[in-house]
């Protein structure tokens, strides 16, 4: 029993930033039918950005907003110069254009910061939480914290505001909200800023317990994927049981079969669901057919 | 209000509309009637600024609006309620009217309050996802979303399309409405005889050309407009 509580432990850990990465897809997909495999390279960045910024004698909390608003900044530019200047291309050449770019923001981070791992330190101390007779470290309660913050603003902005609203209504259908006055090109730049961030502060809140490196984007973006697969690509909620359930039984097929294993879970999940369920959890039970 | 100079339009290679001038003046309601393909949608389309003129001009109050993009043209008072309703599915019908304001900086409860006057289904149905409505309560909730831009001159876009008898003359006689308080509009349709009746003008579009134009009953009247597009 307290074997399993401590996998859940760490499977919910890992899905929140997991969660996290697949709500950035979301958003973005939503906005704009694209799917962004640079989204696990904000994650680094803020991961990344952080530890570089602090070792320069920053604060550590300035340092992450730093490195936060860097990631803002990189996802505007990819908006701005890669995304924009191809509108009306094909969605499998607006993905590889985010693949380009994601390769190219990792080459870009080869040269300004280094090849090594990186870890930062715990923000509340290394001292385990005992629990159920497993333990909890503090900054796993940091990571759970922080997303679950996120999700209720990021709820409470699609809900709730009408820059939130006009970005659903852009999802929903653009000609009308071309129609009723929203600038489309400014909800798309919004939706690649606020995927940034909420990249960029998983990524600040998850270094301290996976470390990072220049390219730990690319499995995040994988996860990440397949966590909005699950969920049914384009539900927030969706995104969030999805991540959470990548996590678990990540944390499960590491803990009972074989920590080998842990990075190809995500995958079998996503054969699984795209054979059994194409749609997700989320996306309804009826499938377009050609 | 409005005049369109030779305005052309295309999609790729194929012209789909030649040489359009019209004009519409404050206070009227303007009918644009003719076939399917005739061109009437990429019209309104190219008014809005969602879909680029080629060449010609579009004078809105007098001055040329053809460059600018569709969000300023909505700021400057043009609101169109488009073909096909379009309205924002999973979002409340209070939501989608609160987008309908979206480019106004001023409180527009007034206008809500008009708006459900007009339609008072929508008030009743305020809170449900516009999806679930029916056709003709999402083609109340699409003007009336227009209608909240607070426009000067309304494009309707086949509003009477996929509507029972007994909506379609609901709908026009709220159109007619709007006119007494003061609305412009400019209004398409494919049912012909319904739109000339209610209109003080109206055009003929043919594969994108104007090829009649007149007063709503004296095109009524006439024989061509009668064969081609009433069936009489």
């Amino acid at each position: 029993m307290a074997e399993f509580l401590q996998l859940v432990f760490s499977g919910l850990t890992v899905g929140a930033v997991y969660a996290l990465v697949a709500l950035g897809f979301t958003l973005i997909y939503n906005a704009s039918d694209v799917i962004n495999f640079a989204q696990g390279d904000f994650v680094m960045i803020g991961g990344m950005g952080t530890v570089f910024l602090a070792a320069a004698g920053i604060a550590l909390p300035l340092a992450a907003l730093m490195a936060i608003v860097a990631a803002v900044i990189v996802g505007l530019l990819l908006h701005r110069l890669a995304i924009e200047p191809a509108r009306g291309a094909s969605p499998v050449a607006l993905i590889m254009i985010t693949i380009g770019a994601s390769i190219f923001i990792k080459g870009v981070a080869q040269l300004v910061f280094d090849k090594q791992f990186h870890s930062l330190p715990a923000f509340s101390g290394d001292a385990p939480i005992a629990l159920g007779g497993a333990t909890l470290l503090p900054q796993s309660l940091w990571v759970m914290g922080v997303a679950l913050a996120l999700f209720v603003a990021l709820y409470l902005f699609l809900e709730k505001t009408l820059l939130g609203k006009a970005l659903r209504a852009t999802a929903a259908n653009r000609l009308a909200a071309r129609l009723v006055g929203v600038n489309v090109t400014i909800i798309l730049a919004l939706a690649f800023g606020v995927s940034a961030a909420i990249g960029a502060i998983a990524g600040v809140v998850v270094t301290p317990i996976t470390l990072t490196r220049y390219d730990v984007g690319t499995l995040f973006a994988l996860k990440g994927f397949a966590a909005a697969m699950v969920g049914g690509m384009g539900h927030p909620l969706g995104a969030v049981v999805g991540g959470l359930l990548i996590g678990l039984l990540e944390a499960f097929g590491a803990g009972y079969i074989s920590s080998t294993y842990k990075d190809a879970v995500a995958f079998v999940v996503i054969l699984l669901v795209l054979f059994f369920l194409p749609r997700g959890l989320f996306g309804g039970r009826t499938v377009e057919r050609v | 209000m409005l005049a369109l100079d030779r305005l052309c339009s295309a999609y790729g290679r194929i012209v789909a509309l030649h040489d359009v001038s019209l004009a519409v003046k404050t206070g009227e309601i303007v009918a644009l009637v003719g076939s399917n393909g005739a061109g009437k949608t990429t019209l309104l389309r190219t008014v809005s600024g969602v879909q680029p003129a080629a060449s010609g001009r579009i004078l809105f109050e007098g001055a040329p609006i053809e460059r600018l993009e569709a969000h300023v043209r909505v700021a400057r008072g043009i609101a169109q309620s488009p073909e096909g309703r379009q309205v924002f599915g999973p979002l409340s019908v209070a939501d989608n009217l609160a987008l309908g304001a979206y480019r106004r900086r001023s409180p527009h409860g007034d206008t809500l309050a008009r708006v459900f006057d007009l339609f008072p289904v929508l008030k009743e149905k305020r809170h449900i996802p516009a999806m679930s409505l029916s056709g003709g309560q999402q083609q109340m909730l699409a003007i009336g979303r227009a209608l909240m831009a607070a426009p000067k001159l309304l494009l309707l876009d086949e509003p009477s399309l996929g509507l029972a008898p007994l909506l379609v003359d609901q709908i026009l006689a709220a159109v007619v409405r709007l006119k007494a308080e003061g609305m412009t509009v400019l209004l398409v349709e494919q049912n012909a005889s319904a739109a000339l009746a209610i209109a003080d003008r109206g055009y003929v579009l043919e594969t994108g050309r104007v090829v009649l134009e007149g007063a709503g009953a004296a095109l009524l009247a006439d024989p061509k407009v009668r064969e081609a597009y009433l069936g009489l």
